[in-house]
């Protein structure tokens, strides 16, 4: 495997594969052992054309962990905010001899652009394209859910996920939609009808408007948030109407299954999709997502990058 | 195909290897026993259960993955990463005895060095593998050896235990030349 674009790279057992090297990294970053020599030499460049937190971050500290170098490189302050290509500047990146490019794109298609056109021979990692896939993100989703209902299975069967909000304009969802169904979970979307992506009939997802009905009969609630930045058209009356039939409040939460979990890949808009003492709660796992973001980034880094470009040598 | 080591021979070296340990280390309260996976793993399981039943106290034990520490990653395929598990009197100050199935370049047991130092600092690092088939590309010995087994480098030497494969023997398996 060279690139991570979409879940649809994956094979169910790549992805079991990164879920498990994932564990034995946070066995690793949880004990004494903070920094690995594993991509020593290895130049790694976070190429992000949208504003991001978490990803970056935890890109970063993933790389760095290993003892890659990492150059960050964002549109402000970059040539991007001059109008450079895309192509310009993967070129002047693989001129400086990057291993790999993480990148984030508000165009969806930006990285498998990047990967297909050969402008570069390094690896592309996709940390969000548009509204189109962020898979690291449901890499450590899957993770997250595993570690905390998965029973020590390596699968995710049997569990029942609900995926709550803006799901048309969001890659967590699509590509969560893709990698939870994949490891065998059942997942229903539940959104407003105009919050739904054209042809999501065929999202192997079931999908509801009716948020109460749902809570008590799944094991993970995962919200979303509104993107407001991408709408330009109306989507729903107003906030408070939203919060009212899509939000996750106490009382709806007081309406989950006792083991259940409740998820948010952040940034949150507390008060809109999440009410602030639902995402502080004990169910909440949104903070140990970020952590666990880190593990996983570091085994996708891991499989892409550690091993040879081809397969030479023998012993 | 030969046979090198049969079930009796592996169970034979184990001892005396447990033997040899607790003699040059004057007693077992000062060791920790770490086996590389896999197999390395669960040679230490034995030789660590053999020395408890000698001394009549438990022997702290664990294993200890060099996946990230190797030298040889960008020559091959990436390689799924093994548990590590440093028991709780850790390695501080211990004597540390590294276990492995079969010492041949060194490079392992190099890797194994570099994992080591970053949990901490033993006293001494003794090595001890079930076979030494040379060929060695590094300064690097074993101090405990269940068998010598002088093979080509176009010979390979598999090592089968009960715990992965459902019988203990070595085979040596190539042409000699």
């Amino acid at each position: 495997m060279r690139h991570l674009l979409s879940i649809n790279d994956l094979s169910a057992s790549d992805a079991i594969g990164i879920l498990d090297t994932a564990t034995e990294l946070a066995r690793i970053n949880d004990g004494q052992v903070k920094k690995l020599p594993t991509l020593r030499g290895r130049t790694i460049v976070n190429l992000f054309a949208e504003d991001s937190t978490r990803t970056r971050i935890s890109f970063e500290a993933a790389a760095k962990r290993l003892s890659a170098d990492v150059i960050n490189f964002s549109a402000k302050g970059s040539s991007l905010s001059k109008g450079e290509s895309l192509k310009d500047t993967a070129q002047t990146l693989q001129a400086m001899g990057a291993d790999a490019v993480v990148i984030r794109h508000s165009a969806s298609g930006a990285a498998q652009r990047l990967a297909d056109l050969e402008w570069m021979s390094g690896s592309v990692i996709n940390a969000g394209d548009g509204t189109h896939e962020h898979p690291s993100q449901a890499l450590l989703d899957a993770f997250t859910i595993r570690k905390h209902l998965g029973k020590g299975a390596s699968d995710l069967k049997g569990l029942r996920i609900a995926i709550v909000g803006d799901v048309l304009h969001s890659r967590v969802a699509r590509s969560n939609v893709l990698l939870l169904s994949m490891l065998g979970a059942d997942v229903v979307l539940v959104a407003p009808p105009t919050l739904l992506p054209v042809g999501v009939e065929s999202w192997p997802a079931t999908i509801s408007y009716d948020f109460d009905s749902v809570i008590p009969n799944v094991d993970v609630i995962m919200m979303l948030r509104v993107q407001q930045e991408r709408m330009i058209d109306l989507f729903f009356p107003n906030s408070r109407e939203y919060s009212r039939y899509f939000g996750l409040n106490s009382e709806r939460m007081s309406a989950m299954a006792k083991h259940a979990i409740v998820m948010h890949p952040g940034p949150m808009n507390r008060g809109l999709e999440i009410a602030a003492d639902v995402a502080d709660s004990a169910r909440s796992v949104i903070v140990e997502q970020v952590t666990n973001g880190v593990n996983v980034r570091m085994a996708i880094l891991y499989v892409l990058l550690a091993g040879g470009p081809l397969e030479v040598g023998s012993n | 195909m030969s046979v090198a080591l049969s079930a009796q021979d592996i169970s034979r070296a184990l001892t005396r290897i447990s033997h040899e340990i607790l003699e040059k280390n004057h007693g077992s309260s000062e060791i920790t026993v770490l086996g590389i996976p896999t197999r390395g793993a669960h040679l230490a399981a034995r030789i660590a259960a053999i020395m408890s039943s000698i001394e009549g106290k438990e022997i702290a034990h664990g294993t200890l993955d060099i996946t990230l520490y190797r030298d040889d990653l960008r020559l091959r395929a990436p390689r799924a990463i093994m548990p590590t598990s440093i028991p709780p009197i850790g390695i501080q100050g211990r004597d540390v005895i590294l276990i492995d199935d079969v010492l041949y370049s060194g490079r392992t047991i190099r890797a194994a060095l570099d994992a080591l130092g970053e949990v901490g600092r033993p006293r001494t690092v003794q090595l001890a593998v079930l076979v030494d088939r040379g060929h060695r590309q590094l300064p690097i010995r074993a101090d405990f050896v269940g068998k010598n087994l002088p093979t080509s480098e176009k010979q390979s030497v598999r090592v089968s235990l009960t715990e992965i494969d459902g019988v203990d023997e070595v085979v040596i398996e190539g042409e000699t030349n």
